[in-house]
């Protein structure tokens, strides 16, 4: 009876979800012919192959069901005896061998053009995080400012949990998009921090996994401009889920303007970097980088997920050294999720969160720790 | 009753199912015994299907996601899946060839209660501190050895005893098989399911020593200080990917080659009429053994092999198919032009045949490489190895249970409830399963707690046929209990169609049978 009951409840509830969720919601059935040669090539080979299964089913299916309709024993047949035929095993053995072979002419082809990465315009680095993304753009020389950044999911917590309502690209949007220019090609050299991931975007057909100790090539060439998503597709730990790909593809020229203003904004920072913020500055900022890099192991109010994730209330760790704080936040705590966020947070926002977990969730230790605090620390250690 | 048959009956109590070197006794014991962890991993699925039925997190934590993942992986792989087929064979197997019992029978013994103590230590882990393993059933490491939570140590143990019973069984299985055959049974007159099993326990033996390996080095570089798997002291990720799946794939096949011979037995008998091919059946089990170990690296297209090695491969993996379509294509033959019933293992049987089929299809799909970049890792390669190990192997599974029943309890099951059971079990199936390869392709990863809004549609579509498949589960069991207690008196030959030595032996096969070797006349050409 309990069985019943779910079932009417489940599609009476997923009846309602379907007409609430309607907006967005889709029924699609199959790949994306993406926004690549290698993507169309590759959507090409999918529908082939479907084809060809498709008609080899309604050839099988087709006899079974034939017989399954007049082959049966209350129609007062009598069961044939044949049995046994070498010719026919031959034919049957051969026909699906020939059809592989039409396959695989066309599957080597464009296997070897995705393995073609000589001759690209612009490499980018992308290296794999619990559970974010960094981009590096490899600069001419070593004069240029260097631009890096990580790209972290800025779906809010609370529409995750349900209590507000979810926005259109929901878990598929990032605080700050891998930019690249259309008509370029762009090779991605992967690898990982921690434990491996795997960076997807259906519609540019790549998926390749990211190895710590190993790098992988691939490339792209997207023609059109455009906001193109996807997901980590490696189970890499608790918040798999939870790590999205945005590539937002400009023209050449947008694209360069871009990329100026970012190494403007690198100068800035290390301008920036010397000068002292105010404790209410670096609380505000402090409880947003919280909630975009932290908040889903150690959770809204700090109270973390003990024994896994422990809690940041209390913690002698955010109480009491303030070295001890520090070395948490810049080198992280190895083979933990806790990453080193030295790397991923400049010395302003390092400042922020390191005196905004010394401060909040009823810690009270009163310190406003300086970005200098923090350069002094990260050049001591070096 | 004489004192001889008297002195050779079953033991009272508990001590007949602790001291048993019986096959009969242990085939059951198997047999309720993955039916048990068939209902546990079925309820570690619900959890999933109930998280993924609308966006957002509503039930459980991701963590307590991944555990489920993990563990409805293993516990259907090891504990569902392969042991029922251990049971089966340790039921029929005998009982085909002709032979009094298993030629190891001591062994047989241990090699069943290992098991239960392995799952106890697994599912254990789930109460644990740090909680159960949370990795993927396919462990990757540093995941499953840097990254991993303190339980994952009494997952390495759990499997190596897995793994130390699946090896006892399949060196009982080929020594039997090998030794026991009763005058007359040649080789080439074997039922396909001794044939399939002999090459299964063949495949056991070549991949379970590599399993055991790979875990042993996770259990070194977690607690003895090496690097096999770690970058960091120079060890290599991918090497465990390749030891992994030089294990994974093969296993695979172990579960679906016994699946093949059953199909092969019921087709025939409801369709009164000879397996159209039996040689080219065997070939192609062979066949099919032998490719599986040299494809296995498909698995693995997404890691960054050389061109040569992924163009290898792909062109490996498509051969795969041949072998395969021989097989479908020879079940199809013998339906055709045959005088078929449709009793419920005939209705399993056939719906095998078709959902197999379709879990080839895009088994064909995924073997060309660039279409592999796109389905990997998301749900098209979930739906597919559930339409092949569902419908698949489960199905086979379900098919022989009504196949054999009378044989083993004497009695006719239910066919009504045997029925209902396969048009709620096929509906469901479909309702669950083949959504997802629509979620695949429009692009949801696999193992994820919560999804983008454009998969909210056929998640719920597929939580209800998960719902609706996992409840009417517990038919079977209600058949099953049933058909012990009670029924229509089954005859020795039960089908009007069946074939084989374990038709000649009354129903219910007495606690002993062949202790004398059947007549030669008996063996017929299959």
């Amino acid at each position: 009876m309990l069985s019943k009951a779910k079932l009417w409840l489940s599609l009476a509830l997923g009846t309602l979800i379907f007409w609430s969720a309607g907006l967005h919601a889709a029924w699609d059935l199959n790949m994306p012919r993406g926004v690549t040669q290698m993507s169309r090539d590759t959507y090409d080979l999918h529908m082939t192959i479907f084809w060809w299964c498709v008609a080899i089913g309604v050839v099988v299916f087709g006899a079974m069901l034939w017989s399954i309709i007049n082959h049966r024993k209350s129609k007062g047949v009598q069961p044939a005896t044949f049995h046994e035929s070498t010719k026919v095993e031959i034919v049957w053995t051969l026909i699906p061998f020939l059809i592989l072979i039409a396959m695989a002419i066309p599957a080597t082809r464009v296997l070897t053009a995705a393995y073609d990465t000589t001759e690209s315009e612009l490499d980018i680095q992308i290296i794999g995080y619990q559970w974010r993304w960094e981009y590096r753009y490899m600069r001419e020389s070593m004069d240029e400012e260097e631009v890096s950044f990580f790209s972290v999911l800025s779906t809010s917590r609370e529409e995750i949990n349900n209590d507000v309502e979810k926005g259109e690209n929901y878990l598929l949007e990032v605080d700050r998009p891998l930019v690249i220019p259309t008509n370029t090609k762009v090779r991605f050299l992967m690898t990982s921090a921690d434990v491996i991931h795997a960076w997807w975007v259906p519609d540019f057909a790549i998926k390749k996994d990211t190895i710590p100790g190993f790098i992988n090539e691939t490339w792209v060439i997207v023609e059109e401009p455009g906001i193109y998503r996807g997901q980590c597709a490696e189970l890499c730990g608790m918040d798999h889920g939870f790590m999205p790909i945005e590539v937002h593809a400009l023209e050449r020229a947008d694209y360069d303007a871009w990329y100026a203003q970012q190494q403007e904004n690198v100068r800035q920072i290390q301008q920036l970097a010397g000068s002292a913020i105010t404790m209410q500055d670096a609380m505000a900022q402090g409880e947003q980088i919280y909630n975009r890099n932290c908040v889903a192991c150690h959770q809204a109010g700090g109270v973390g997920m003990p024994p896994v994730f422990p809690a940041i209330a209390g913690s002698a760790k955010a109480t009491g050294d303030v070295a001890v704080t520090m070395e948490t936040l810049v080198h992280g705590v190895p083979g933990t999720a806790m990453a080193a966020y030295g790397r991923q947070l400049n010395p302003i926002e390092l400042a922020s969160i390191i005196t905004y977990v010394r401060n909040a969730y009823g810690n009270s230790t009163g310190d406003l720790v300086q970005p200098a605090d923090v350069n002094a620390y990260i050049q001591e250690g070096q | 009753m004489s004192a001889h048959d008297h002195h050779h009956g079953p033991a009272k109590g508990l001590s007949r199912w602790l001291y048993t070197t019986n096959h009969k006794d242990i085939g059951s014991m198997y047999l309720w015994f993955s039916f048990a962890m068939f209902l546990l991993g079925g309820t570690f699925a619900l959890v999933i299907r109930a998280e993924l039925f609308q966006p957002g997190l509503q039930f459980v934590e991701p963590n307590f996601f991944n555990q489920m993942t993990t563990m409805h992986g293993l516990v259907m792989v090891f504990g569902a899946v392969m042991p029922a087929f251990v049971g089966l064979a340790n039921w029929m197997i005998p009982l085909m060839i002709g032979a009094p019992d298993m030629a190891l029978p001591r062994m047989n013994n241990w090699s069943f209660w290992i098991l239960p103590f392995a799952f106890a230590m697994l599912v254990s882990t789930l109460f644990m501190e740090g909680g159960g393993p949370n990795f993927g059933w396919t462990f990757y490491a540093p995941l499953s050895t840097t990254y991993a939570p303190a339980s994952v140590t009494f997952f390495i143990f759990a499997v190596h005893i897995m793994g130390a019973s699946s090896i006892m069984g399949s060196i009982n299985v080929i020594a039997t098989i090998l030794n026991m055959r009763a005058p007359g049974m040649t080789l080439m007159k074997m039922p396909l399911f001794v044939w399939t099993w002999l090459i299964t326990a063949y495949l056991l033996i070549a991949v379970m020593p590599v399993l055991a390996g790979v875990v042993t080095m996770m259990l070194f570089d977690i607690h003895f200080g090496t690097s096999f798997f770690s970058a960091a002291g120079g060890g290599d990720p991918v090497l465990f990917q390749h030891l992994f799946w030089f294990f994974g794939h093969p296993e695979v096949y172990i579960m679906i080659l016994p699946a093949f011979g059953i199909v092969s037995a019921i087709i025939p008998t409801f369709a009164r009429k000879r397996l159209f091919g039996y040689d080219s059946m065997v070939y192609a089990t062979a066949s099919i053994a032998f490719l599986s170990f040299i494809v296995w690296a498909h698995h693995m297209f997404t890691v960054g092999m050389p061109l040569a090695g992924q163009l290898f491969f792909m062109y490996a993996t498509m051969l795969i198919a041949v072998p395969t379509g021989v097989k479908v294509f020879n079940w199809v033959a013998t339906m055709f032009r045959g005088a078929m019933t449709f009793e419920t293992p005939m209705l399993f049987a056939i719906a095998f045949v078709v959902l197999f089929t379709l879990g080839g299809f895009t088994g064909v799909m995924l073997a060309i490489t660039p279409a592999d970049f796109q389905y990997h890792d998301t749900y098209f390669v979930v739906a597919h190895f559930h339409y092949v190990l569902v419908p698949g192997a489960v199905f086979s599974l379900m098919a022989a249970a009504y196949y054999w029943l009378p044989k083993w309890t004497g009695y006719m099951y239910d066919e009504t409830l045997g029925k209902l059971h396969f048009w709620l079990s096929f509906i469901g199936v479909n309702l669950l399963f083949f959504p997802q390869h629509f979620l695949g392709l429009a692009g949801m990863p696999r193992r994820i707690p919560d999804y983008a809004l454009q998969f909210a549609n056929f998640n719920w579509i597929s939580s209800v046929g998960g719902f609706l498949f996992g409840f009417s589960q517990l038919i079977l069991l209600f058949v099953v209990i049933k058909c012990i207690k009670g029924g229509k008196k089954a005859t020795a030959q039960v089908w009007e169609g069946a074939q084989g030595l374990e038709w000649t032996v009354p129903s219910p096969a007495p606690y002993h049978t062949f202790e004398t070797p059947p007549d030669p006349s008996l063996i017929k050409a299959q």
